[in-house]
């Protein structure tokens, strides 16, 4: 665990992602301009660290209602803003950038965030960025474990030889600057789907699940499938942390809580994948074995620990600004989460 | 409440013609209804890559939000090689996972003879019941010996495509009356 600053000592860490969605407000249709996100972004990191939260991570997605696609450039700025919280990104597209200018960017950000920083490595569940960046979509597959496969040979490898399909040959390449550990700690994003946690789980690299809705159980076979790839090739699942992501909002009670997302939610989902989100299955979210975690503190702290409880999961991060909701709420529930929910799941998951 | 109805094939005449005449109806039935008959042959479609189907352009953007954005689908399919057609699958191909889910669905089948008759049931319908759809149970089937130089000559084929249209009109209604009806159960 120590080769991805984890202790587990300290009980389950608590972060928060963005995916830097930059979507109009559904009850009054307005969108603020893409400055004043981006602004509220880096605060929001700001609060959180504040708060005493662990961690914050921002996402790259290449299509309309975006706007964290230069990821590592808001990443270097809440480096520069903040001191002690771990930095991320969730998640960075491999498949279509260079691993070595990937790199070059992350451990910049880690020397100047001082040892702070993580690279969360996906494959993108919308395909903009391919048309864009150049890169043809049947290759989707490949590219991204070739792609991650040359990130890790770096992070590993100070000087590297390395032949691929995607990419001009290296030579006793010296890849620079070094992190200032040493190297950095790598992760797969993963989405609920077993096979991709057993690539990873192969790989020997620690996951990071995205659990926006449905019973925990569902993932847990996720989780077990990943630990069962971990052991087959020989490492200790003890090794290897994993992540849980998620949907999360406090307000006083559970049904206030979805009153006050569920447009944002729906909304959001309508515009950027297509579809809406289902009242019957938003409804079913407030059951306290489901992975959602909107509600009361309470009832919150009690889902998170008893998802504790069913992965043994190393750190949750929350995402709760989806679809616009205004900044006055995400700030409130940052209070929240740093008064209420933090001293209670950190007293019962230390270990 | 907006209804597409759908020629599946990029060959022949004869599931135009009886979706055209399905949709003549249903204009003159219900004028508040918005139809839209979307011919595959007038659009050049890639096959499915997986991809959002938000993530397509051109003619592949437009047929599949088209359908998305529909409250029902008035499916007109021939049978080939005792299927549906390629060009058909690939469109549900192309929209998402239970991308149906919240329409009504109803066919009408075009075919050569009566051997392909229990085709829409062993292979059409589960399609649109793994995507979701609410089925309008029965479909209008007709034969070549039906129609003649592109117009249907059996007069009980047009009463049966009448009846469906009634049908998937007065489905969609009561279907979107219990939907409302359960989401004002819900606070949020």
């Amino acid at each position: 665990m120590e080769k991805y600053r984890m202790d587990p000592s300290k009980g389950l860490e608590f972060g928060l992602y963005t995916l830097g969605d930059h979507l109009p407000n559904p009850e009054t249709g307005e969108r603020i301009p893409a400055s004043q996100r981006l602004d509220e972004i880096i605060e929001l990191a700001k609060l959180a660290e504040d708060a005493g939260l662990d961690f914050f991570s921002v996402g790259e997605s290449h299509q309309d209602y975006f706007t964290t696609q230069a990821h590592s450039v808001v990443l270097a700025a809440i480096a520069q803003a903040t001191k002690k919280i771990k930095i991320a990104s969730s998640s960075t597209i491999i498949s279509t950038l260079d691993p070595v200018r990937v790199f070059e960017d992350f451990a910049t950000i880690d020397l100047i965030s001082k040892g702070r920083t993580e690279i969360i490595a996906g494959r993108a569940s919308r395909v903009g960025n391919f048309d864009l960046l150049g890169y043809d979509l049947h290759d989707y597959e490949e590219l991204y474990e070739e792609k991650f496969d040359l990130l890790l040979k770096i992070n590993q490898n100070e000087y590297l030889d390395w032949e691929g399909q995607f990419r001009a040959p290296l030579k006793n390449a010296h890849v620079l600057p070094r992190p200032l550990n040493g190297s950095l700690p790598i992760w797969r994003a993963v989405g609920g789907h077993p096979s991709s946690a057993v690539k990873a789980g192969y790989a020997g690299v620690p996951i990071f699940l995205a659990t926006l809705g449905g019973p925990a159980t569902l993932f847990k076979r996720t989780v077990d499938s990943y630990r069962e790839a971990l052991e087959q090739v020989g490492h200790d699942p003890k090794d290897f942390p994993i992540s849980t992501a998620g949907f999360f909002y406090l307000a006083e009670t559970t049904q206030q809580a979805q009153r006050e997302t569920y447009p944002f939610i729906n909304s959001g989902m309508q515009k950027t994948n297509g579809r809406g989100y289902p009242k019957q299955h938003f409804a079913q979210g407030a059951n306290p074995h489901d992975v959602m975690n909107i509600g009361s503190p309470q009832e919150v702290i009690e889902k998170i620990l008893y998802q504790h409880e069913t992965f043994g999961h190393q750190r949750y991060i929350a995402q709760m600004d989806f679809g616009g909701i205004p900044f006055g709420k995400l700030r409130k529930n940052i209070e929240l989460i740093g008064k209420e929910v933090l001293p209670v799941i950190r007293k019962y998951t230390a270990k | 409440m907006k209804i597409v109805a759908i020629a599946g094939s990029i060959v022949g005449s004869k599931t135009k013609t009886a979706i055209q005449y399905a949709t003549d109806k249903l204009s003159e039935k219900y004028p508040d209804a918005e139809v839209n008959l979307l011919d595959l042959a007038d659009y050049d479609l890639p096959f499915s890559d997986g991809r959002n189907y938000l993530d397509y352009q051109d003619d592949a953007r437009e047929v599949t939000e088209m359908i998305m954005g529909a409250d029902a689908l008035i499916i007109g399919t021939p049978i080939f090689q005792a299927s549906i057609p390629g060009t058909l699958k690939n469109i549900f191909d192309l929209l998402p996972v239970g991308g149906l889910e919240g329409k009504v669905a109803s066919m009408i089948v075009t075919a050569g003879s009566q051997r392909h008759y229990l085709i829409p049931e062993q292979q059409l319908k589960p399609i649109l019941g793994y995507m979701k759809a609410q089925v309008v149970q029965s479909y209008v089937y007709i034969e070549d010996i039906d129609f003649y130089q592109k117009e249907i000559t059996n007069d009980d084929v047009l009463y049966r495509i009448e009846r469906l249209v009634e049908d998937t009109m007065t489905l969609t209604r009561t279907y979107q009356k219990m939907r409302e009806e359960k989401e004002a159960e819900y606070d949020f």
